[in-house]
């Protein structure tokens, strides 16, 4: 408990000063002092309720949705995504699986699963956002495994390649212009090497992570998304096949890390 | 997703396998998976011919040659200021060079654009919030103010590729990112010896 009110006021303090707010130093001390505790614990909770609450017009749960282990079964799905399924004939992301159970399981409409994946700042966390944390804290732990066997597979972490090296815009920017060398930053907030393995696997094994500056958990679709933004591309579409590639792209660099989500970030 | 498997085909060189995508293929792709939104519509995912050669996946074979005519090319295509003046108002210049908007879906049209200098490089030493992806321009003025010096800097903020190409850094003239007033405001702020950029660290 004690612990819980020094995080408070630490976080006070660390909001007030924003020009330092990136600085790892000092954000290294305020996830020091938050231990392990993390504000999507109370998301993870919500996810594992949504799972097992009927919903749409079959009333049904998500149980019977299978992750690519076999339906229902929820723990240690996350490290092997993105993955081919055949039900589908398709490589997909957890989200991207989420919304298919979502319209063939529960009969709910496609728009309107998908309308709004993520949340705005300000907002409650979403449906999508909850579910996806908790079955990446099923994997908690696990090594980072993604499947490379089929090969819709392969094509797929090839694709997400060449889409992290595109250039484009009125800024020819590229994924790789921010996350191709090591220890490089912008202004004071450290950019991950994606294209090494521990760069890409101390990135997709702490999304999806709970930020702090936004009070909201984020997910990986949701920090492609952003990056593309900041890329002053158009908008990224939730479980397009671009986001899809990209995130096989990281999760194949980062096999054999460990999956330590839900990460706790600036 | 069968038709992205067939799309892709093997390119065997001497010393590198690679599997490429022809460039159609990836912007169908990119097509699909994008939506407009506010300022930043569709057509920002086509490729020019800098963005096309400088989006090779490491380690893929490049066409030197082809590279070598793409710089000449952009370095032909500079444009310097039309009234010869290269140097602006550094305050004006700080503010450029500390603004991170423009362009993006979230921002406002209506506002000027940044040039987001801080994003990447160490500019005035009382800054401690930069970025290192470029290098540090802390004391930039002291390479001085002659004719050579005046017309590098403005190229080099026009258009990187003319000496640099394939640099991470955006074509702030080329590519209409800043004002040709804001360019020399930029210039005065890496130049002038008054600027914050040009005095010694308390």
């Amino acid at each position: 408990m004690k612990r819980h009110h020094l995080g408070f006021a630490f976080f006070t303090a660390w909001l007030c000063s924003v020009p330092l707010a990136a600085d790892n130093g000092v954000f290294d001390q305020y996830r020091d002092l938050m231990g392990d505790d993390n504000p999507a614990v109370f998301v993870i909770d919500e996810g594992e309720e949504l799972w097992f609450t009927p919903q749409g017009p079959e009333s049904a749960t998500l149980e019977a949705c299978d992750l690519g282990l076999g339906p229902g079964v929820t723990a240690g799905i996350y490290v092997r995504f993105p993955r081919y399924f055949a039900d589908t004939d398709a490589v997909m992301d957890l989200e991207s699986r989420l919304v298919h159970c979502m319209t063939t399981i529960q009969g709910r409409d496609l728009e309107a699963v998908t309308a709004k994946p993520y949340s705005l700042r300000g907002d409650f966390g979403t449906e999508m956002e909850a579910l996806v944390t908790w079955l990446a804290a099923e994997s908690e732990g696990a090594t980072i495994a993604p499947e490379q066997t089929h090969a819709a597979e392969r094509a797929m972490y090839t694709l997400g390649e060449e889409i992290f090296f595109y250039r484009a815009g009125p800024h020819d920017f590229s994924c790789a212009t921010c996350h191709e060398q090591s220890d490089m930053r912008i202004r004071l907030q450290a950019l991950p090497d994606l294209t090494s393995h521990t760069g890409a696997a101390d990135a997709w094994g702490s999304w999806p992570a709970y930020r702090i500056s936004q009070g909201l958990v984020r997910t990986m679709g949701w920090r492609l998304r952003d990056c593309f933004r900041q890329q002053r591309w158009p908008e990224l579409r939730m479980g397009s096949e671009a986001s899809i590639a990209l995130q096989t792209y990281m999760a194949v660099n980062a096999a054999g890390g460990t999956m330590t989500a839900p990460g706790l970030k600036r | 997703m069968k038709a992205l498997v067939t799309g892709i085909t093997i390119s065997l060189t001497a010393s590198v396998t690679a599997w490429t995508m022809a460039s159609g293929e990836i912007e169908a792709v990119l097509q699909n998976s994008f939506v407009a939104k506010n300022q930043a519509t569709m057509d920002r995912l086509q490729r020019d011919a800098v963005q096309s050669a400088c989006s090779a996946p490491r380690g893929m074979p490049l066409d030197n040659d082809m590279l070598a005519s793409l710089r000449a090319e952009r370095l032909d295509a500079v444009v310097l200021p039309a009234d010869g003046e290269y140097l602006g108002d550094w305050q004006r210049g700080a503010e450029v060079a500390g603004n991170g908007r423009g362009l993006q879906s979230s921002d406002d049209p209506t506002q000027p654009n940044g040039g987001n200098c801080y994003a990447c490089h160490q500019l005035a030493p009382v800054e401690v919030a930069y970025g290192t992806l470029g290098p540090s321009l802390t004391g930039y003025g002291a390479r001085g103010q002659s004719v050579a010096m005046l017309q590098y800097t403005w190229t080099k903020l026009w258009d990187t590729h003319a000496y640099n190409l394939c640099s991470h850094m955006p074509r702030f003239g080329a590519q209409g990112i800043l004002t040709e007033q804001q360019l020399k405001d930029v210039m005065a702020y890496l130049l002038d010896p008054a600027s914050p950029v040009n005095q010694a660290a308390e």
